[in-house]
């Protein structure tokens, strides 16, 4: 148990020499630290874990190599990762084959693996240490600190670097005060909309007394965003103690997570985290030997995306259809079950401990006037490092899609990046200068959203795309106001059409004019941005639609009605590869004798033959 | 509630009874309901109803709203293929439909021999491996529509073996 601020300083003292040891080696040790994020366990990262745990009981080892899981390094394409400290080398691609390799190798003869070693792209050369990579040079984590270094299962290595520091630096100060320190930092909402969170916070505490709540929102539902399941699963403590600091300012004893169902592992590790927590007395009755006393509680999403939206995720927990309420009365006033509750996100939470661990001017270094600190965006889609990446406020998105994301892969050009998922919108490469930050991202015709990054190339159909998210609108509308229930579906419609070249220009003005409609009539946020992603591809990509509707033509060959597969006769090679392939038999031919030819009335345009044929002689038209 | 055998009541029952502390249970109760039996029948809803007090309208109401609770028995291999824009954008829908043309389902649909459900998921949050399918919860990264057959036939062996 740590019973006051002492006993947490002696604490911290103890864990931090202990990490600091580990990390540099006291002793002649040597610790091995896997990446355990989803992506990587799902390319075998624990079987590789176990096979390191075999070798090292096998050697007699144990006393001189450690080996355990941390959090999301954030490089997922290149995952997964093995760390060796006190080197720091990174081997990247790790397959369970290779664990022998590194033991013999490395661990035992401190000889480095050069064949696992990340290779710069540009140059060639061969990196050792995750510093010297280019996708992490221009990143600041913040909200991803701890994640990737710490085991997120021992408490122990979370106070090891600051956990609960910046509870106990709120806590030796008045409420009031808190709340001027998150004001101050010009922290803003991570979930999408950008809120100040020190002015929510300010409502909450101007209520009177009584039941109040802190809730996280970690119902990460847009698509392509995966960061606070990441923060969840790689420093779980983080967020409980921005939690607890958001608890204490407001006055709420209670705190709810609502985490998404579909997220085992970060549920699992939070869970861990607050029992872990509870049990040294972090969270109970009197924190540290103050008045102050603060439980955490976990509540299951159960697969809806409308359960993002604020009001609608209390009702959620409140055992209800998950609809959102108007508002007012807001929640700071009237909340989870009626009491004045405020509503973070899991980013936003992660970053309050941060600002007053290490104080306001630590955060504020970084960032724009209005945007104040870092934020982590999933890049994804056509990139060449996919992963989760911090940057500060203020980068540009060529830093973002070339330094960062090592541009386009197979030399294909960049088309558009999405931001800010459903509710957002694309960016062209006329925008790629253009610095991120909040307001600047919706001066522009997109937003900051959770911070999911989708790269397309011109491979991409921007009509398609847009059908994609109205699809997914559609599906989560909630079906509470007429305006998102229907008119998605008459948008999904007209969109439909296009896609399949039978829609006439009148559709299109009518699309755009739906769009205004649904924005303004709708009664929750899902509603008021669906239009968002058909706006700005029409603002950008106009002449895609008329394509599709006047020419009949889908100019990115993505429109499976508007396209088709065909055997350049002169390139055939008359192999028979592609007609075997070929799951309809819409392929005939003889082989060595007579160029092959597809069957346009058979052909399903699924593509086998085209990622078949070795000769490239198969092409969209 | 002829239907529900004696085993299953005092299951249901003890889940009901976990949460009797709750403010608002009816959520947490469900999951349970759910993860135990794969699916939440009516018989269910009016058993949880009696015990907790909840209109049986209201149950049938959470229920039908939340894509993770299901009225019907799943497949014993649930096949979820995200289809969440990194997903998406690298050929997702291509290895669902896939799926759909070998086993001759559609997605939300369970095959007859309840051997499998084959269902469109939204981002499942791992983008940096797409497109990705998960199996019973294992997840297949970076899947091509090519290795499409080969896994569903490893099932059906599996299966067959069994």
């Amino acid at each position: 148990m740590i019973k006051n601020f002492e006993e947490l300083n002696a604490k911290y003292n103890a864990c931090r020499a202990k990490m600091d040891g580990k990390f540099a080696g006291e002793g002649g040790k040597r610790a091995i630290v896997l990446c355990g994020g989803t992506g990587c366990l799902s390319s075998n990262s624990q079987e590789i874990k176990e096979k390191f745990e075999a070798l090292i009981a096998e050697k007699g080892l144990g006393d001189k190599v450690s080996v355990n899981i941390a959090g999301c390094f954030g490089f997922c394409s290149q995952g997964p990762f093995v760390k060796i400290y006190p080197e720091d080398t990174l081997y990247r691609l790790v397959k369970p084959s290779d664990v022998e390799e590194i033991m013999e190798k490395d661990i035992i003869g401190g000889e480095i693996i050069e064949r696992l070693l990340y290779v710069d792209p540009a140059s060639g050369e061969k990196v050792q240490t995750q510093d010297e990579i280019n996708f992490y040079k221009k990143q600041r984590r913040i909200s991803l600190f701890g994640c990737g270094t710490i085991n997120p299962e021992d408490i122990n290595e979370a106070l090891g670097i600051g956990a609960f520091q910046g509870l106990a630096n709120a806590l030796k100060m008045d409420r009031a005060d808190v709340i001027k320190n998150v004001l101050d930092s010009g922290l803003r909402g991570r979930g999408g909309g950008g809120f100040p969170t020190g002015r929510k916070w300010q409502f909450a505490y101007a209520q009177p007394d009584g039941d109040k709540y802190v809730v996280c929102n970690g119902d990460e539902g847009d698509p392509g965003a995966f960061m606070d399941r990441s923060i969840l699963e790689g420093n779980p403590l983080a967020v409980i103690e921005g939690m607890a600091i958001a608890g204490y300012a407001i006055g709420a004893q209670n705190g709810y997570f609502y985490v998404r169902a579909e997220y085992p592992i970060a549920v699992n590790r939070l869970r861990l985290a607050i029992k872990e927590a509870e049990e040294l007395g972090l969270l109970g009755d009197n924190i540290l030997g103050t008045d102050f006393s603060f439980r955490v509680h976990i509540r299951l999403g159960a697969g809806a995306f409308v359960c993002g939206e604020e009001t609608a995720l209390l009702n959620s927990i409140e055992g209800k259809r998950g609809m959102p309420r108007p508002r007012p009365p807001f929640p700071a006033v009237k909340g989870l079950w009626d009491s004045p509750s405020i509503i973070n996100n899991v980013e936003t939470l992660a970053c309050v401990p941060y600002i007053l661990r290490e104080g306001v001017d630590a955060f504020t270094q970084y960032g724009t006037e209005k945007s104040k600190g870092t934020k982590v965006f999933a890049l994804g889609g056509k990139v060449n490092n996919v992963g989760l990446v911090e940057i500060p406020m203020g980068t540009t998105l060529r830093e973002l899609i070339y330094d960062i994301g090592g541009g386009i892969p197979d030399g294909k050009e960049f088309k558009a990046i999405q931001t800010g998922g459903p509710s957002g919108g694309c960016l062209t490469k006329d925008e790629l200068d253009a610095v991120i930050y909040f307001d600047n991202l919706v001066a522009m015709g997109s937003m900051m959203g959770s911070g999911g990054a989708i790269v397309m190339d011109e491979d991409n159909c921007m009509v398609d795309v847009a059908k994609f998210y109205m699809e997914f609108i559609c599906d989560e509308s909630c079906g509470k106001c007429s305006p998102c229930r229907i008119g998605t579906k008459r948008m999904l419609e007209i969109l439909t059409k296009i896609t399949d070249g039978k829609a006439t220009m009148k559709d299109l003005d009518e699309l755009e004019e739906l769009s205004y409609t649904i924005k303004e009539g709708s009664l929750c946020g899902l509603g008021q941005t669906a239009a968002n992603p058909v706006l700005s591809t029409l603002a950008h990509f106009k002449d895609e639609y008329i394509a599709h509707i006047v020419e009949g033509r889908c100019p990115a060959k993505v429109c499976k009605n508007l396209m088709k597969y065909e055997i350049e006769a002169d390139k055939c090679k008359k192999c028979s590869l592609c007609a075997r392939q070929c799951p309809v038999n819409a392929i005939t031919g003889v082989v060595g004798k007579e160029p092959y030819v597809i069957d346009q009335d058979k052909c399903i345009k699924c593509g086998m033959c085209l990622s078949s044929c070795k000769f490239k002689a198969i092409v969209k038209k | 509630m002829a239907h529900l055998n004696e085993a299953a009541v005092k299951k249901i029952t003890e889940i009901c009874d976990r949460y009797a502390n709750e403010k608002t249970p009816l959520m947490m109760i469900l999951s349970d309901v759910q993860n135990e039996y794969g699916y939440i029948p009516l018989e269910v809803q009016e058993l949880i109803s009696e015990k907790t007090g909840i209109s049986v309208a209201e149950i049938y109401g959470v229920v039908t709203f939340y894509s993770f609770f299901s009225l019907k028995p799943k497949g014993k291999y649930v096949i979820g293929c995200c289809l969440g824009t990194a997903c998406y954008v690298k050929g997702a829908q291509q290895v669902l439909d896939k799926f759909s043309e070998i086993i001759g389902i559609r997605a939300g649909e369970t095959s007859e021999d309840g051997m499998f459900t084959l269902d469109a998921l939204r981002c499942i949050g791992a983008c940096g491996i797409a497109p990705a399918v998960t199996i019973n919860g294992k997840v297949y990264p970076k899947l091509a529509v090519s290795d499409v057959p080969k896994i569903v036939e490893e099932y059906r062996n599996m299966e067959a073996n069994a």
